[in-house]
């Protein structure tokens, strides 16, 4: 069991490899596959070279790192609301980073990438409170909040952009939900964090497998489930509030890919966590890449790419859901 | 018998909703008790509050004359196994890995699964005999394959107390006294196992001691043989009926008389 996993997480591993070398050629402007590697490792200055190195390499790391965050923060989500269908996106957490981001340029806040993480996260955390205290009774009321909330704060935020045009030219991408045009961006800070992020919730999968058990059993297995509670729903606002800080809202990654890894590493957090972190970032980068390519004359938004791919995971998922419930 | 795992003076409520008031019950170490009563006197209740899941209002559990509330967590997990009357699986999982969980407290943030884990988890499988349903996915069983799979995850928590709420539920006549023959042999190796059974002849059986409850008070408590009569079963239960004794083990056999349910 164990050797299967290993096996298929290293070929997961792989794929990322390649996707994210292969995807750095394709492109308006296309860059064979051995002037790419050449790019990374050997750079000569041509405009090959400086295409890769200044803007597709980091394009892909910020689709690397965007994608595991919402995909880890996908994992976190439905392990901790023991409900498959939670998403960050659904419970409204994206939205209120997105909104905190349009809010804080708006009054000239969130300028820098360390005021746009800032306000995202800010935003994220304050939108978990709200749907987590209305909802927190039941699944239903806790996805009908957030599907709620992020109703109007989009209507708000997009009331915003149309009434401050200027402000919001720069996002004009980001808003929907986007890589173009943020990879000059200095986003260190928002990688950072998403991975020291990444690696908290892999150390804290293991407790979440005994949460998974339910509050009684885990707190008889010796786990002190408020506290675990508390660190995912941490995690899970910084990493989304991270993400929506680099790429906009963007839905469905969180819901599709701890699905798809689901396949692959059974029912052990640990291993879905570890999956999802390698299946987000593949995940992301094959969008960015459709994004580039689907339009020959402009960029499709990566966003609208995942929610062609999510709708039909999403049934996917009911569908299988309800399967399980009725056997 | 001397007591390790008592319950002083404890006042139990939901709320508003009293259950229990000023209850004193020591648990006699390395023996079998059954707890039995009539539905929502407070048994339940009352296991709850001893692996502390429910904070007593007043009152206190001790555990080696030390407040259960003063354990670290993980420590006291390593001491009280605990089986809910209820307990739901995650989806998807698998009898193994469910039974592996039970492995949690036993471990650190950092270590590896060992073969000690390992070795755990193949005895608790073996022991509640759910070891050719492995590779199952949990939901897929019967009830009573989930029931023993449930107990699997207790036994391979490997505590030297083992709180059990309605074990034998779901369980055919025969896995019943399988289960129950389990539970003696780990009182004969030295543990303490405190069962709430809903069979009184079982009960009386395989318990060493019997705590007879009823709306949250203890009716009565000692050796089945001392305290099981006519008399107790109508007080408890309002039930007419004649003890004799078991023909094969020779303690009492409860048999209600016709017309018993009016
Ligand atoms: N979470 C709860 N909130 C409020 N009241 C509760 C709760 N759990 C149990 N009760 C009440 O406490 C009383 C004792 O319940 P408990 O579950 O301890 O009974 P029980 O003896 O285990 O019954 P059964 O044989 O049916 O399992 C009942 O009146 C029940 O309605
Ligand atoms: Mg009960």
């Amino acid at each position: 069991m164990t050797g299967r996993r290993v096996a298929l997480l290293s070929g997961a591993l792989v794929l990322l490899v390649v996707v994210a070398v292969v995807g750095v050629g394709i492109g308006a402007h296309h860059v064979p596959v051995v002037e790419v590697v050449r790019a990374l490792l050997d750079h000569n200055g041509s405009p090959d070279h400086v295409v890769v190195r200044d803007v597709r390499a980091p394009r892909a790391l910020l689709a690397v790192g965007a994608g595991a965050a919402l995909a880890v923060a996908g994992v976190l989500i439905q392990v901790l609301m023991r409900n498959p269908l939670a998403e960050p996106g659904v419970l409204g957490v994206t939205a209120g980073a997105g909104f905190a981001i349009t809010a804080g340029s708006a009054l000239g806040l969130a300028a820098s990438p360390a005021g746009e993480l800032g306000a995202a996260v800010a935003g994220a955390v304050i939108a978990t409170l709200l749907v987590y205290s209305v909802g927190r009774r039941s699944p239903l009321r806790l996805v009908l909040t957030g599907v709620a909330l992020t109703a109007v704060l989009s209507g708000l935020s997009l009331g915003l952009r149309l009434l401050l045009p200027d402000v919001f030219d720069r996002y004009r991408f980001w808003s929907v939900g986007s890589l173009a045009g943020r990879e000059q961006a200095p986003n260190t800070v928002p990688l950072l964090v998403i991975a020291v992020a990444v690696a908290c919730a892999l150390l804290l999968a293991r407790q979440l497998d005994a949460v998974e058990l339910g509050e009684t059993v885990a707190q008889t297995l010796g786990v002190n489930v408020h506290r675990v509670r508390l660190a995912a729903l941490v995690l899970i606002t910084v990493l989304s509030g991270a993400a929506t800080a680099i790429a906009g809202p963007i839905l469905f990654v969180g819901l599709m890919v701890p699905h798809l890894a689901r396949r692959f590493a059974g029912s052990s957090v640990p291993w879905l966590t570890a999956f999802a972190a390698v299946l987000g970032p593949v995940l992301l980068l094959v969008a960015d890449i459709g994004s580039r390519v689907l339009l020959p004359t402009g960029e499709v938004p990566v966003a609208i790419v995942t929610a062609f791919l999510g709708g039909p995971v999403l049934i996917w998922a009911v569908r299988r859901h309800g399967a399980v419930a009725a056997a | 018998m001397t007591a390790r795992l008592t319950a002083r003076e404890l006042t139990l409520r939901y709320g508003d909703r009293v259950v229990s008031a000023r209850l004193t019950l020591d648990v006699p170490d390395g023996a079998f008790t059954a707890i039995v009563g009539p539905n929502a006197c407070g048994k339940s209740t009352l296991l709850r509050a001893f692996v502390r899941l429910l904070k007593p209002a007043d009152g206190q559990v001790t555990l080696d004359d030390r407040d259960v509330t003063a354990y670290p967590t993980k420590a006291l997990a390593r001491s009280l196994g605990f089986l809910p009357q209820d307990p739901v699986a995650p989806e998807d999982i698998r009898v193994r890995q469910l039974v592996a969980r039970g492995r949690f407290p036993h471990q650190s943030l950092l270590s590896t699964w060992s073969a000690a884990d390992e070795d755990a988890v193949t005895a608790a499988m073996e022991a509640a005999g759910v070891e050719d349903l492995a590779d199952r996915p949990v939901h897929q069983l019967s009830g009573g394959q989930r029931q023993r799979t449930w107990i699997a995850v207790v036994l391979a928590q490997d505590t030297p107390y083992l709180l059990l709420d309605e074990p034998t539920s779901f369980l055919d006549i025969t896995h019943q006294y399988q289960l129950l023959e389990l539970l003696g042999g780990l009182r004969d190796q030295g543990r303490t196992v405190i069962a709430v059974l809903h069979d009184i002849n079982q009960a009386c059986r395989y318990a060493d001691h019997l705590v007879a409850m009823k709306e949250g008070r203890i009716v009565a408590e000692g050796a089945a043989a001392d305290i099981v009569d006519a008399v107790l079963l109508k007080e408890v239960f309002e039930l007419p009926c004649v003890v004799v004794p078991d023909p094969v083990t020779g303690t009492p056999m409860v048999v209600p008389l016709p017309g018993a349910s009016s």
